[in-house]
C-alpha cells in the first residue's frame, strides 16, 4: 500500500511540473493553452532521440530537453500565441486545439507512432527495499527532482523580483501594467519557462506515462484537472491538486480497476460544480 | 402611504472592507426618493443587494412586507423590483424592438413561449410600440442597439426598465453621460412616471436630485448618514461636512 | 392592434421569420439530391448526420453561448443506445428506436445541464470534456454490453416503418436521415424564432441584463442544454443505424473538436451553419482522404490555426459576400426564367 502511495506520489509531483506552466500562463493571461502538452512532448522526444540514437547521458539529455522546449515555446508564444491573446475563449480553445492536432500529425508523421523508450542509466533501473517498501529508483529520482524544481519555483515567484512582479501581473494586469510593469514580457518569459518545465517533465514522464504522439491528447485532461482543481493564483494550489489526482489515479487503478479513470475525472466534475473557482484556490475576486 | 421597500439592518462585507453598513431604508408607496453620497459610498452595492445581484453578509430585504432576501434577481423582477445600470447594459445585437419586446414578452408570462412566433400578440406588440413611441426610439427601433448613439441607449436602458411594468424602479444615475439636448427629455419621462411607480433614483447631479426627489437618503462608507427632505438635507451639517469639496458637479 | 406603430412592428418581426429565397433553394437542393444522386447517397447520409450534429451544438453555442468541448457525449450516448436497442431486439422499428435514443440522450442532457450553469468558460470546457471522457470510459469498461474497444457488433436493423429495408447502396438511410434532418430543422426554426429563442439570444448577449428583466436565465440554459442533447443523440442514433455498428469513436475527443469545427466553417449562430459546414467539412474531408489519408487531422489543425489567425470577422465578411453573391446570382436566375415565360 505504500508503494502505491509512493508511486501516486511520484506521479503527482510529475503532474505538477508537467502542469505548472500551465498554471502559470492560465492564471497570468486567462489563456487557455490546450496545446501544453504538446511541449512536454517535445521535450520527451528531444530526450528520447538523443539518448537512444545519439549515445548522450540521460542526465545530459534533460536540460537540453528544457532548453528545446522552452526555446520552441518561446518561438510559438511570440509568432503565433500572442496574436491571439486577445481573442475569445472560443477562440483560444480553438487555435490551440488545432496546435495539438498539427503537432499529434507532425510527430507521427515523422517519428512514427509507437510508443518510445529512452534508455535509462543502469543505476536509475529496478527497485530497492526501505523499511519494507519497494522504492523504484527512478521514481526515487523524479521525487526528488521535482522537489527540487517546485521549491526552486516556489522560491523564485516569492522571493525575486521578477517572481514579485509575475504575482503581480497575476493579481491584477491592469494594475501592474500601470505600476510600469512590462506584462508582456514577463508573459513571454513565464510562457517559455512554462514550456521548458513541461519538456522536462515530458523527457521525466516518457519511462513512467508512455510517449507517443498522442500524448499532448491524453493527457490534456490531466493537465486542465490539475489547473482548475488546484486554481492559478498560488503555486501550493496545482501542487497539491496534483499529488491528489496522482495518488488518486494511481490507487484507482489498483483498488478499483474496472473503474480507475472514473475515479479521477468524477473528482473533478464534482470538485467543479461545488467550488467553480479550484479546491484550493483563494476566494479572491476576479 | 405603506412602506413598499424595505431593508433591515443591511451589511455587506467584501472580505474585510464594510461596503454597506447596517443600512435601514423604508421607502414608501409611491414615494420619489433620492439616494446620493460620495464616490464611492457603495450606493450601487446596496442596489446591487437590493436586486439580488450580490448576496448581503447579513440583514434582510422586505418587498411589500414579503422577505425576499433569498430570491435571485428574475424573481424579484417577477415581483416588480426593476433597476436601470450606470453604465448601459443593453443587448448589442438586438434592436430596441426585440429588446422592449422581450421584456413586454417575459413579464406577460409568454417568455419561455417555444413555439409561437415572436410577434405574433396584438396585445404585446401594441404595449411595445406605445413604449418605444413614449421614449422616441420610434426612429430607430429596428437598428441594432450596438448602433445606436449614446443618448439612445439610454433612452433604451429606461425604457427596458419600464417595459418591465416596475412597482418599484431603481435608476443608477440615469442622466451619467447624457449629451445636454437629450437630458431634458430624459428627465421629464422620469418625472412623468405613474403616482403608483415608487422610485428610488441614485444621482450625483443635485439639480437632477432637488427637482425630482421629495425625500432622500445620504450615504457615506456604506452607512446612512442622514435621510429627510430636499430643505433639510441641503441645511444638515454633517451632510455639507461629508459634501464640501468631494461633489465636483454640484 | 390599436397603436399605429403596431403593424409596422408586427410586419418587420414576422419578416424575420419569413423563409428567405436561399432557403427555399437549399432544401429544394437537398431534395433534388434525394432523386437526382443516387450514386452519392452514403456520403450524403454522413453528411446529414453530421449537420444534425452542428445544429444541435449551433443550438447550445450560436444561440446561448455555451462553449462544449464534449458535445460528442450525447452523440454517443444516443449512438450506443440505437445500436443496442437493435441489437438486443427491445425496440426493433428504427424510427421508433431513434426516437428512444433522442430521449434517452435528453435525459442526459439535463441531468448534465446543471454542471454548465456554474463557472467561467474554461470550467465549461473542463466539465463538457470530462463528461464525454467519462462516458468513454464507461463504454469502455461496460465491454460486456458495449463490446469495449471492438465496438458494438452484431447490430441488425429491423426495416423502417416496417417496410423499407436498409440496402447497400444507402438510398433508405439517406432518405430517413435527410426526413430526420429536415423535421428537427424546422422545429429548431420555429424555437429559435419564439420568444424563447430570442431569450436565448440575450442571454448569450448580456447575461446580467437577460436576468435584470426577469428572464429566468438557468432554467432556459438548461432547456436548450437539454434539447440540443436531445438533437446530438438522434444524430448518433442515425450513425449507428445507418452504419449497424458503435465503437468507442463516438465519444472521441476529435468528434467534439470536428463538430466544434464544422459549426464554425459554416457559421455560428443562423442554423445553416452547421448544414453547410457539413457540407463543406465531409467534400474537404473526402478530397483530403485520397491525398493523405492518415494526416486528415494535421489539415484540420492547420484549418483552424489559420482561422483563427485571420480571424472570425473576416471569415463572416466573406460569408456575408458569398451570401450576397448567391442571393444576386438566384433572384438573377428568377428574373429570367419570369422573363422567358412572359415573353413565350
Amino acid at each position: 500500500m505504500l508503494t502505491i502511495l509512493f508511486d501516486g506520489i511520484a506521479y503527482g509531483m510529475l503532474l505538477f511540473v508537467l502542469a505548472s506552466g500551465l498554471a502559470l500562463t492560465l492564471g497570468l493571461m486567462n489563456f487557455v493553452n490546450l496545446a501544453h502538452g504538446a511541449f512536454a512532448m517535445a521535450g520527451g522526444y528531444v530526450t528520447v532521440i538523443l539518448v537512444n540514437r545519439s549515445g548522450f547521458g540521460f542526465f545530459t539529455a534533460l536540460p537540453i530537453a528544457f532548453l528545446a522546449s522552452a526555446l520552441l515555446g518561446s518561438l510559438f508564444e511570440r509568432t503565433l500565441y500572442a496574436r491571439v491573446y486577445g481573442k475569445s475563449h472560443l477562440e483560444q480553445v480553438l487555435f490551440t486545439i488545432g496546435l495539438v492536432f498539427m503537432a499529434v500529425a507532425a510527430v507521427d508523421y515523422f517519428l512514427g507512432s509507437q510508443q518510445q523508450f529512452a534508455q535509462l542509466p543502469e543505476f536509475l533501473q529496478g527497485q530497492f527495499d526501505l523499511f519494507g517498501v519497494g522504492i523504484g529508483r527512478y521514481r526515487l529520482l523524479i521525487i526528488v527532482l521535482c522537489g527540487v524544481l517546485t521549491v526552486a519555483l516556489q522560491l523564485l515567484l516569492s522571493y525575486t523580483r521578477f517572481g514579485s512582479r509575475l504575482r503581480a501581473a497575476v493579481d491584477d494586469q491592469r494594475v501592474a501594467r500601470g505600476l510600469g510593469i512590462n506584462v508582456n514580457a514577463i508573459f513571454a518569459v513565464t510562457f517559455a519557462f512554462g514550456s521548458g518545465l513541461a519538456g522536462l517533465g515530458g523527457a521525466l514522464g516518457a519511462e513512467i506515462l508512455g510517449l507517443d504522439p498522442t500524448f499532448p491528447l491524453k493527457f490534456m485532461i490531466y493537465f486542465l484537472i490539475v489547473v482548475t482543481v488546484g486554481g492559478t493564483t498560488t503555486i501550493t494550489g496545482p501542487f497539491l491538486a496534483a499529488l491528489l489526482l496522482g495518488i488518486g489515479d494511481v490507487a484507482g487503478k489498483y483498488y478499483v480497476p474496472k473503474f480507475g479513470a472514473f475515479v479521477i475525472y468524477t473528482i473533478m466534475i464534482v470538485v467543479l460544480i461545488w467550488r467553480p473557482q479550484g479546491l484550493f484556490a483563494r476566494a479572491a475576486a476576479r | 402611504m405603506p412602506v413598499v421597500l424595505e431593508t433591515i439592518d443591511l451589511e455587506k462585507n467584501f472580505d474585510g472592507t464594510l461596503a454597506t453598513n447596517h443600512v435601514s431604508l423604508a421607502i414608501e408607496q409611491g414615494a420619489r426618493c433620492a439616494l446620493i453620497g460620495p464616490n464611492g459610498a457603495g450606493k450601487t452595492t446596496l442596489i446591487n443587494l437590493l436586486t439580488g445581484v450580490l448576496q448581503p453578509t447579513s440583514g434582510r430585504i422586505l418587498l411589500d412586507g414579503r422577505d425576499i432576501t433569498a430570491l435571485r434577481p428574475h424573481e424579484r423582477v417577477r415581483l416588480g423590483l426593476v433597476r436601470t445600470f450606470q453604465i448601459n447594459q443593453l443587448f448589442a445585437e438586438l434592436t430596441p424592438v426585440e429588446t422592449i419586446g422581450l421584456a413586454v414578452s417575459e413579464r406577460s408570462g409568454a417568455g419561455g413561449d417555444w413555439w409561437r412566433l415572436v410577434g405574433r400578440k396584438p396585445s404585446i406588440v401594441d404595449e411595445m410600440a406605445e413604449i418605444l413611441d413614449r421614449f422616441h426610439l420610434t426612429d430607430v427601433m429596428h437598428e441594432r442597439t450596438a448602433t445606436l448613439p449614446y443618448g439612445k441607449q439610454r433612452l433604451l436602458e429606461i425604457a427596458l426598465a419600464i417595459a418591465c411594468r416596475p412597482r418599484v424602479l431603481l435608476l443608477d444615475e440615469p442622466a451619467a453621460g447624457v449629451p445636454e439636448a437629450e437630458r431634458h427629455d430624459l428627465l421629464r419621462i422620469i418625472a412623468e412616471l405613474p403616482q403608483d411607480v415608487t422610485v428610488l433614483l441614485i444621482e450625483h447631479d443635485m439639480d437632477i436630485v432637488f427637482s425630482f426627489a421629495k425625500r432622500i437618503s445620504v450615504l457615506v462608507n456604506g452607512a446612512l448618514l442622514a435621510e429627510g427632505t430636499p430643505e433639510e438635507m441641503s441645511r444638515d451639517p454633517r451632510v455639507r461636512a461629508a459634501y464640501l469639496g468631494e461633489d465636483a458637479d454640484a | 392592434m390599436t397603436h399605429p406603430l403596431s403593424r409596422d412592428i408586427a410586419q418587420h418581426l414576422a419578416a424575420r421569420a419569413r423563409w428567405h429565397p436561399l432557403e427555399v433553394a437549399f432544401w429544394l437542393a437537398a431534395l433534388g439530391s434525394l432523386f437526382l444522386l443516387p450514386n452519392q447517397h452514403l456520403i450524403l447520409t454522413e453528411i446529414a448526420i453530421l449537420a444534425l450534429f452542428a445544429l444541435s451544438l449551433d443550438l447550445i453555442l450560436g444561440y446561448a453561448g455555451i462553449i462544449s468541448l464534449g458535445h460528442a457525449a450525447f452523440f454517443g450516448f444516443g449512438a450506443y443506445a440505437a445500436g443496442l436497442f437493435a441489437k438486443h431486439d427491445l425496440i426493433a422499428e428504427p424510427a421508433l428506436a431513434m426516437l428512444a435514443a433522442g430521449a434517452l440522450a435528453t435525459g442526459l442532457g439535463f441531468a448534465t445541464s446543471f454542471l454548465v450553469l456554474r463557472g467561467s468558460d474554461l470550467t465549461r470546457l473542463m466539465v463538457t470534456l470530462g463528461v464525454a471522457l467519462v462516458l468513454r470510459e464507461a463504454a469502455n469498461k461496460l465491454d460486456w454490453l458495449t463490446g469495449g474497444a471492438d465496438g458494438l457488433q452484431g447490430v441488425v436493423m429491423a426495416p423502417l416503418l416496417g417496410r423499407f429495408d436498409f440496402d447497400i447502396a444507402g438510398h433508405v438511410a439517406y432518405a430517413y436521415s435527410l426526413t430526420v434532418l429536415a423535421a428537427l430543422f424546422l422545429l429548431a426554426r420555429r424555437i429559435v424564432a419564439s420568444p424563447f429563442g430570442l431569450s436565448l439570444r440575450s442571454i448569450k448577449d448580456n447575461p446580467l441584463r437577460a436576468s435584470a428583466i426577469g428572464i429566468p436565465v438557468n432554467r432556459r440554459l438548461i432547456a436548450v442544454y437539454t434539447v440540443a442533447a436531445g438533437y446530438a443523440g438522434i444524430a448518433g442514433a442515425l450513425l449507428t443505424q445507418t452504419t449497424q455498428f458503435a465503437s468507442l469513436s463516438v465519444f472521441d475527443f476529435e468528434r467534439s473538436a470536428d463538430v466544434l469545427l464544422v459549426l464554425i466553417i459554416g457559421g455560428v449562430g443562423y442554423l445553416y451553419g452547421g448544414l453547410i459546414g457539413a457540407v463543406l467539412f465531409k467534400l474537404g474531408q473526402d478530397w483530403l482522404a485520397h491525398v493523405t489519408p492518415q494526416y486528415w487531422h494535421f489539415w484540420i489543425g492547420l484549418f483552424l490555426v489559420v482561422f483563427v489567425l485571420v480571424g472570425r470577422d473576416r471569415l463572416t465578411q466573406w460569408q456575408s459576400a458569398a451570401r450576397a453573391f448567391l442571393l444576386r446570382a438566384v433572384r438573377l436566375q428568377a428574373l429570367r426564367v419570369r422573363g422567358e415565360a412572359g415573353r413565350s
